[in-house]
């Protein structure tokens, strides 16, 4: 065993884009069965380092041991075919192909549809998956996606897996089952690669854990011997990292918070009346007999596996979706079932949806241009003329970069240059700086690291002070405990009646997720 | 051992996006000299054939600029599809239908002055726009694919001229050419210049360039246009509506190739014939993005068209050389941006082997 070559050795591994430095000398140790976490803030370097192990991108300097080998990783093919699997943040899957043929593509030998077909299945229950592969992707939720990429590297039994952000679109239990598959996977001796931001789920699985900042190694340790401060002192680089809990705005002065809260008695939150949509894809969600409320200066979370009515809700909520009958959703009392998106921004609404790259923001389009999408409806951003002001719109957008410390070079970058986190912030800052008095939000902090996540919380905690109705989509459930005020479950379109979050635990809403207060 | 390898850039270049059709007219244009040689003509005659002379004398700048101005006019049309993501190349038959329209009001109300004229401007961008709304409609409705439906419909209006010029419209005094009389003096567009063929379509033309721009660039609709094309769902997110994208980016194409098929009818030739276009609304895809889908770059690119029109009619002339050398000179300009596009999001680097 003593000596076993570890299964990969990165030996001073540097990377850098054009002038900037990436990755500098990282150097990290990997023996076979170890699970081994890579710690670290946005842009702190670990997509970098794990694109360079998979062979995506090529490092600059350094060398990569591969089973004591040194290796040159070409391609990710050249990755997989020396046993490295991968399951990226961003999904890779082409959306207009079933899973079964987005598998097939992915193995590079010849098999035939019917037996990568028996292969999943038997996977997917072997490990609980739950995925069938014979549906679009295009149909799949978040989670859904995510579940396909990792039983895609399992088909080719690798010796090493990447996983990069895994648990964050899972629920409580389903997070149990991927930990005892990884638990297995690791016994049998592949090693894993692990990339999370949760610090507890690092010091629950993880053997060793590896830290980055700004691209170098700034600590090694078993995460289970430390506290979360240390480990987050460490990604911080701050001796004083206490758990960050800075907000952009907490200190908004009292008077102000009581002028907002008077006027948010004229106004009433989001009323959703017996509201059924029938689904017009034949793999979506018909929503059924919904009705809830939320009250201005409160915050509903609704907690649920992807793929059970949340991203049609959203979508019928933010008038993507049109109905026929106008009274089933009431924004601050006014019937809006039927009015476009522009008239429900006009009135108060907000929206952030759970995809950030594609939805939220056009990626090729700058921060400006971002910042024009939605701001245009409530920020005075056309000329008396039908002409957009351009700076007005950059100053929009200057305003969202500095009050969410978004981490860009300037408002013309495009969206696409941002790290997730920073892009999250911000359309999370583009949505609130409109001050909406009705913010229907899905999955705010998916994949955003503890610092970010931790200030978008504390800016929906701020919005909620001001009398915003918040309705707050996660599968999340510390989110959700953290924030809301009630919670309710989405189970196969319908919601199960909303209870105080004091009355509830992880146990009693993992009941309600598979449906039994019907 | 150094070798030569690709890296992608973390950003597009602006640079390069610039550059890069630079480079590819350069590199066409020295190719073509190499393929006089091959084809035993002195490259320096050739080079002065195809690129000094059309440039050479007064008349011979204006007879340029008449000939870019059709193409520059289909490109901003496409352009303004093409940046919301709609791909129209069916601009040949949309010019050829608004020829058809304006030809058809020159010869049943030719003879009003004025009036009859821009009831002729008006048909012809109707006609192009009747024939992009097919696509259009097909694609809002069914899904169809608007780059098979545009482009088959180019055929159908090539063989709707035919008949028209070999049947009804045909000339009956014209000796059976395939041809309709010519249009009344009230019919035709008129020249700026005295003694020139250069018309008032050109100055359009450059109207219709800055219009296109400040729509595409400074308007409500052009930014909705563009989300559409970029990122669908975005669009939908923000509110904007997919279909009305569709409509305009081809009625966009239509109305503008319409226009400019009537603008060739109206103007250099004053009568409708089969053989009334050179095949401008294939070129102007061409001139749309080595343009840059830009109104100032595809003024320049459609000069640079309208060099190799008529470079390639000078060659004819005075080399010896088929006409198909301006095609030719075409294919050769698309071949080579398609490649220095390459450098826009990628870079060339010399990079040591990593090998131990």
């Amino acid at each position: 065993m003593v000596s076993a070559p570890p299964v990969l050795e990165l030996q001073k591994l540097s990377k850098v884009y054009s002038g900037f430095k990436a990755n500098d000398e990282i150097s990290i140790c990997v023996p076979a069965g170890e699970i081994h976490a890579v710690l670290g803030e946005n842009g702190a370097g670990k997509s970098t380092l794990m694109k360079m192990v998979y062979g995506v991108v090529q490092p600059t300097a350094g060398q990569i041991l591969w089973r004591g080998k040194p290796v040159e990783v070409a391609s990710p093919m050249a990755a997989r075919r020396l046993g490295i699997g991968m399951v990226f943040q961003h999904f890779s899957l082409f959306e207009s192909l079933t899973v079964a043929e987005n598998t097939q593509l992915f193995l590079d030998d010849g098999q035939s549809p019917s037996s990568v077909r028996g292969a999943l299945q038997d996977l997917s229950s072997r490990y609980g998956l739950d995925v069938q592969p014979d549906r679009h992707v295009h149909d799949l939720s978040v989670g859904e996606r995510q579940r396909v990429e990792i039983l895609r590297c399992l088909l080719q039994s690798p010796k090493l897996l990447i996983l990069d952000e895994p648990t964050s679109v899972l629920t409580p239990q389903e997070v149990e089952r991927l930990f005892v598959m990884l638990q297995r996977l690791s016994s049998e001796g592949c090693a894993i690669l692990y990339i999370s931001h949760k610090l507890q789920e690092i010091q629950r699985l993880c053997h060793r854990a590896t830290v980055l900042q700004a691209g170098r190694v700034t600590g090694s340790c078993s995460p289970s011997q430390e506290t979360q401060a240390t480990l987050v002192a460490m990604m911080i680089g701050a001796a004083t990292a206490a758990m960050p809990s800075a907000g952009m705005t907490s200190t908004s002065s009292t008077q102000e918070v009581k002028t907002k809260a008077g006027e948010a008695h004229r106004l009433s939150g989001l009323t959703v009346k017996d509201l059924s949509v029938k689904s017009s894809d034949p793999f979506g969600v018909s929503l059924k007999n919904l009705t809830f409320s939320v009250a201005p200066g409160e915050i509903v979370g609704i907690a649920g596996v992807s793929g059970n009515g949340q991203r049609e809700l959203l979508k019928v909520l933010s008038g993507e979706v049109r109905l026929d009958n106008s009274d089933a959703i009431l924004i601050n009392s006014l019937p809006s079932g039927s009015l476009s998106v522009s008239r429900r921004r006009r009135h108060g609404l907000c929206v952030i949806p759970e995809d950030r790259l594609g939805t939220g923001a056009v990626p090729d389009f700058s921060l400006s241009d971002n910042a024009f999408l939605t701001g245009l409806y409530t920020k005075s951003l056309l000329s008396r003329s039908g002409l957009i002001r351009h700076q007005a719109v950059d100053a929009f957008a200057r305003e969202i970069i500095s009050s969410f410390h978004v981490k860009t070079r300037s408002e013309q970058s495009p969206a696409r240059s941002l790290s997730g986190g920073n892009l999250q912030k911000f359309i999370v800052g583009r949505e609130l700086l409109q001050h909406p008095s009705v913010l229907v939000c899905e999955q705010p902090t998916w994949g955003v690291d503890v610092n970010a996540a931790s200030q978008l919380r504390q800016a929906l905690r701020d919005l909620r002070e001001q009398g915003c109705a918040i309705l707050l989509i996660s599968e999340d459930l510390d989110e959700l405990f953290e924030l809301s005020d009630r919670i309710m479950v989405a189970f196969q379109g319908r919601l199960s009646p909303a209870q105080p979050t004091s009355e509830s635990t992880s146990q009693s809403l993992g009941l309600l997720m598979s449906g039994v207060w019907q | 051992m150094r070798r030569l390898t690709l890296e992608p850039r973390p950003v597009a270049s602006p640079v390069w996006g610039w550059a890069s059709p630079v480079l590819a007219v350069v590199l066409t244009c020295l190719t073509g000299l190499l393929i006089f040689a091959l084809l035993g003509k002195d490259p320096i005659e050739g080079f002065h054939v195809f690129f000094i002379r059309p440039v050479s004398s007064f008349w011979a700048v204006m007879e340029l600029l008449l000939k870019a101005t059709p193409l520059a006019l289909c490109a901003i049309g496409l352009a303004v599809g093409f940046r919301a993501g709609i791909w129209n190349i069916g601009a040949e038959g949309q010019f050829i239908l608004g020829a058809i329209f304006a030809t058809a009001v020159a010869l049943h109300f030719g003879d009003w002055p004025v009036i009859s004229l821009l009831a002729m401007m008006i048909a012809g961008a109707l006609g192009g726009m009747t024939w992009a709304a097919i696509p259009a409609f097909l694609r809002s409705r069914f899904n169809a694919n608007e780059i098979l439906v545009s482009l088959m419909l180019v055929y159908v209006a090539q063989l709707l001229v035919s008949w028209l010029v070999f049947g009804p419209w045909k000339d009956p005094m014209g000796f059976n050419f395939p041809q309709t009389v010519m249009f009344s003096d009230a019919s035709l567009i008129p020249t700026l210049i005295e003694g020139q063929r250069l018309n008032l379509a050109f100055l359009m033309m450059l109207g219709s360039l800055v219009i296109a721009h400040v729509l595409m660039n400074h308007s409500r609709l052009g930014f909705s246009m563009r989300t559409s094309g970029q990122a669908p769902l975005a669009a939908l997110y923000a509110g904007f509506s997919n279909r009305q994208s569709i409509y305009m980016g081809l009625l966009a194409g239509g109305a503008c190739a319409g226009f400019a098929g009537m603008a060739e009818v109206a103007g250099p030739m004053g009568q409708l014939t089969d053989k009334l276009s050179l095949g401008y609304g294939f070129a102007a895809i061409i001139v749309a993005f080595v343009g840059r889908l830009h109104a100032l770059g595809i003024l320049l690119a459609s000069l640079v068209m309208a060099l190799f029109y008529v470079g390639g009619e000078q060659a004819q002339q005075y080399l010896n050389l088929p006409s198909a050398m301006s095609r030719v000179f075409q294919g050769m300009l698309l071949f080579f941006l398609l490649a220095t596009d390459l450098l826009v999001n990628y870079r060339l680097v010399l990079r040591p082997s990593v090998r131990s």
